[in-house]
């Protein structure tokens, strides 16, 4: 029992980053239709600032952790929002109305360009960090010797993890803006009609998705202490299975599908091999989708006349 | 990955270019992981390679002829490994130092083979590699059913009793080396109480960590790479498991404690004696140590590797890659950085001596004397 509560936590943990990243993926398919097969790569640059702003507030000589974590917190999505918002305006919106796969094509380029932009500028090496939240409580320490450990890190991660997601929600859900969104997944051309800049809207789900990719991406960084230029392809085919298995153009069910696959990778190494992780999670999807096609959240697509 | 094959691209292209520019001098390569998670130990390849060719030139070239570097890059993939190695010999570069993987090293030398190259490693460890009877590879390092006894003996020896558990990442090297161990340390009667793989690239290894706490292990053996190691070390402090970690030689650089911080301290690993330490390499670290380079890991093998071609090429009076082979082979003893080398039929080294290091609290590593302490 005690067993199988640690590897909750830890499948917990894993998960809510994969959410975090999937609803990056998500959001921008509900839009526009589209993988946005970048994300995976933002979610990279994300770590990577968070790591360089880490940095320099320690060479400035702060020490209080939640201070430095909260402007780390903040510097890196907002300058990973500003990739987002580049990204889509060079390599998606001139293609927009062109056929199908052409933004598709052109998100792969761009997730050549980003990786490849970190490696010249940031080295080909992987970059630590030490441990920057260290510690950790003791939840149960049963007779047989088994000590469940919930560290601090996995704390942070998964409390930064549902304030945020609760304010992107409401932020969708409440908010002039997340009307907009919901408007344009609906019918681009009807909101046009009806006074909702759509640019502009697109342009605010790229910057959304890239801010929560950044969050991903030091949450990566305090967990894992290390980044580097080729980690966002892994990671990004990671949460876009989430993103499907949850159901792609749901935001809950990003972060349902992201949980799910957290989950399954860490009890499947757990109780049967570690070597098949992969196996299982992919195998699993794979159920899913023959007996829901949508997904586990998704909604069944309308046929648009 | 996709973005390798892009760098190889470009760095074909510059090469291309180099290589006519320099038609009159001897081009030579080293090939290794310069980008990747790897990529620690191309470097120290590369620095040992510059250094030697900057030595070689400063003596006066060979054969009459001014040396030429060319750096190739293989990510530790086997694949591009492979293309790099034709590359290579389609250029008619005589002399390939590499690669580090021996995922990599053993596909590649199958083409150099076929493109006339002669191939030393200075790395890579498994078997394999000179196992398969090809004309054309030698190495200046030992071998893992070497490296795995050591680590076997040391084990039986100080976890005697305790329980062990064997991780390896599915590599040929990890792999390889996970397997001689297991093998040598089944022979002594004692057996692990778990043996598990891990993909290669994983960041993630809470889940295995759980287990190891759940069997209540008291050292765990990992045939893989220093960055999956220190990733399993860490998260093993995380929940709070003071378990031994112990591996192989691809310990052998600093960033493996810049992943782990101060809980790297104590982690064992087996590597020939530190040639740093040898009084014949003590000119050339200054040397290094005046370019702030610390010629760790396997820099000096690498320098070693280029001075056991270079004498050989001397002594034949020919760069032929089939000559200077058999000059290597039955030339009795060579002088290089890491002491004498004597190199056997098969290509491995006839002297070989792995010890074990123990990481300290400050990011460093020093040998301890299995017999003494």
């Amino acid at each position: 029992m005690d067993y199988f509560a640690q590897q909750l936590i830890n499948g917990f943990v894993l998960g809510s980053i994969y959410g975090l990243i999937a609803i990056g993926y998500t959001m921008v398919y509900g839009i526009v239709g589209m993988i946005n097969f970048a994300h995976g790569d933002i979610f990279m640059i994300g770590g990577f600032i968070a790591l360089i702003s880490f940095l320099v507030l320690v060479s400035f000589g702060l020490t209080a952790v939640p201070l430095i974590l909260l402007i780390v917190l903040l510097v890196s999505m907002a300058i990973t929002a500003l990739y987002g918002w580049t990204v889509e305006r060079i390599a998606y919106r001139p293609l927009r109305h062109s056929f199908r796969l052409a933004p598709m094509l052109s998100a792969i380029g761009m997730s050549f360009v980003l990786s490849n932009y970190s490696q010249i500028a940031q080295g080909a090496r992987v970059k630590p960090v030490p441990p920057i939240i260290t510690g950790g409580y003791t939840l149960h320490a049963s007779s047989g010797g088994f000590v469940v450990q919930l560290s601090n890190v996995q704390v942070v991660v998964v409390i930064t993890t549902v304030v945020l997601l609760a304010i992107f929600t409401w932020l969708v859900a409440r908010t002039r803006l997340g009307r907009d969104m919901r408007a344009c997944e609906q019918d681009q051309t009807m909101a046009a009609l009806l006074g909702v800049d759509v640019d502009r809207t697109i342009s605010m789900t790229f910057v959304i998705g890239a801010a929560l990719a950044a969050v991903a991406g030091m949450m990566y960084l305090l967990y894992y202490g290390l980044v580097d230029f080729f980690m966002g392809f892994v990671a990004g085919i990671k949460a876009f299975t989430a993103a499907v298995l949850g159901g792609i153009g749901s935001l809950p069910g990003a972060m349902l599908g992201g949980l799910a696959i957290g989950l399954i990778e860490t009890l499947w190494s757990a109780y049967f091999s570690v070597e098949y992780k992969d196996v299982a999670a992919f195998s699993i999807l794979i159920v899913v989708l023959i007996f829901l096609p949508t997904g586990l959240l998704g909604r069944p697509e309308v046929e648009k006349v | 990955m996709k973005s390798f094959k892009l760098i190889g691209l470009a760095l074909g292209a510059s090469f291309a270019l180099s290589a006519s520019a320099f038609a009159q001098d001897i081009t030579v390569a080293v090939a290794g992981p310069m980008t990747g998670g790897e990529s620690a130990f191309g470097r120290q390849m590369k620095n040992g390679a510059e250094m030697a060719v900057a030595d070689l030139n400063a003596g006066g070239g060979l054969l009459g002829k001014k040396l030429a570097l060319d750096v190739e890059d293989d990510a530790c993939d086997p694949k591009q490994a492979r293309s790099v190695a034709e590359k290579i010999g389609s250029a008619k570069i005589p002399f390939v130092a590499g690669h580090y993987c021996s995922s990599s090293s053993i596909p590649a030398s199958e083409a150099y083979a076929d493109g006339n190259v002669l191939q030393i490693t200075p790395a890579s460890t498994n078997p394999l590699f000179t196992e398969r009877k090809l004309w054309n590879v030698a190495r200046v390092c030992g071998r893992d059913d070497q490296q795995g006894l050591v680590a076997a003996e040391f084990i039986a020896k100080y976890y005697k009793g305790k329980n062990v558990a064997i991780l390896n990442d599915k590599t040929t090297y990890g792999k390889g080396l996970a397997d001689e161990t297991k093998k040598a340390l089944n022979k002594v009667g004692f057996t692990e109480k778990m043996f598990e793989s891990y993909n290669k690239g994983d960041k993630d290894f809470n889940a295995i960590v759980s287990r190891l706490k759940r069997d209540n292990i008291d050292l765990v053996y990992v045939g893989g790479y220093h960055q999956e190691s220190g990733l399993i070390l860490r998260q093993m402090r995380d929940q709070g498991l003071q378990t031994v970690l112990m591996a192989g030689d691809a310990l052998a650089d600093k960033e493996f404690a810049s992943i782990t911080g101060p809980a790297g301290a104590g982690t064992l690993f087996t590597f020939g004696p530190d040639p740093r330490n040898k009084p014949t390499a003590k000119a050339i670290v200054e040397r290094f140590k005046a370019k702030n380079i610390d010629p760790e890991g396997y820099t000096l093998y690498t320098y070693a590797a280029m001075q056991v071609w270079s004498q050989a090429v001397k002594k034949a009076g020919t760069t032929d890659p089939k000559k200077v082979m058999d000059t290597i082979k039955g030339g009795g003893a060579w002088d290089t950085v890491i002491g004498k080398i004597e190199i056997d039929a098969k290509g491995d080294i006839k002297q070989i001596d792995y010890v074990v290091y123990k990481w300290d609290d400050k990011g460093g590593y020093t040998e301890i004397n299995p017999k003494g302490s």
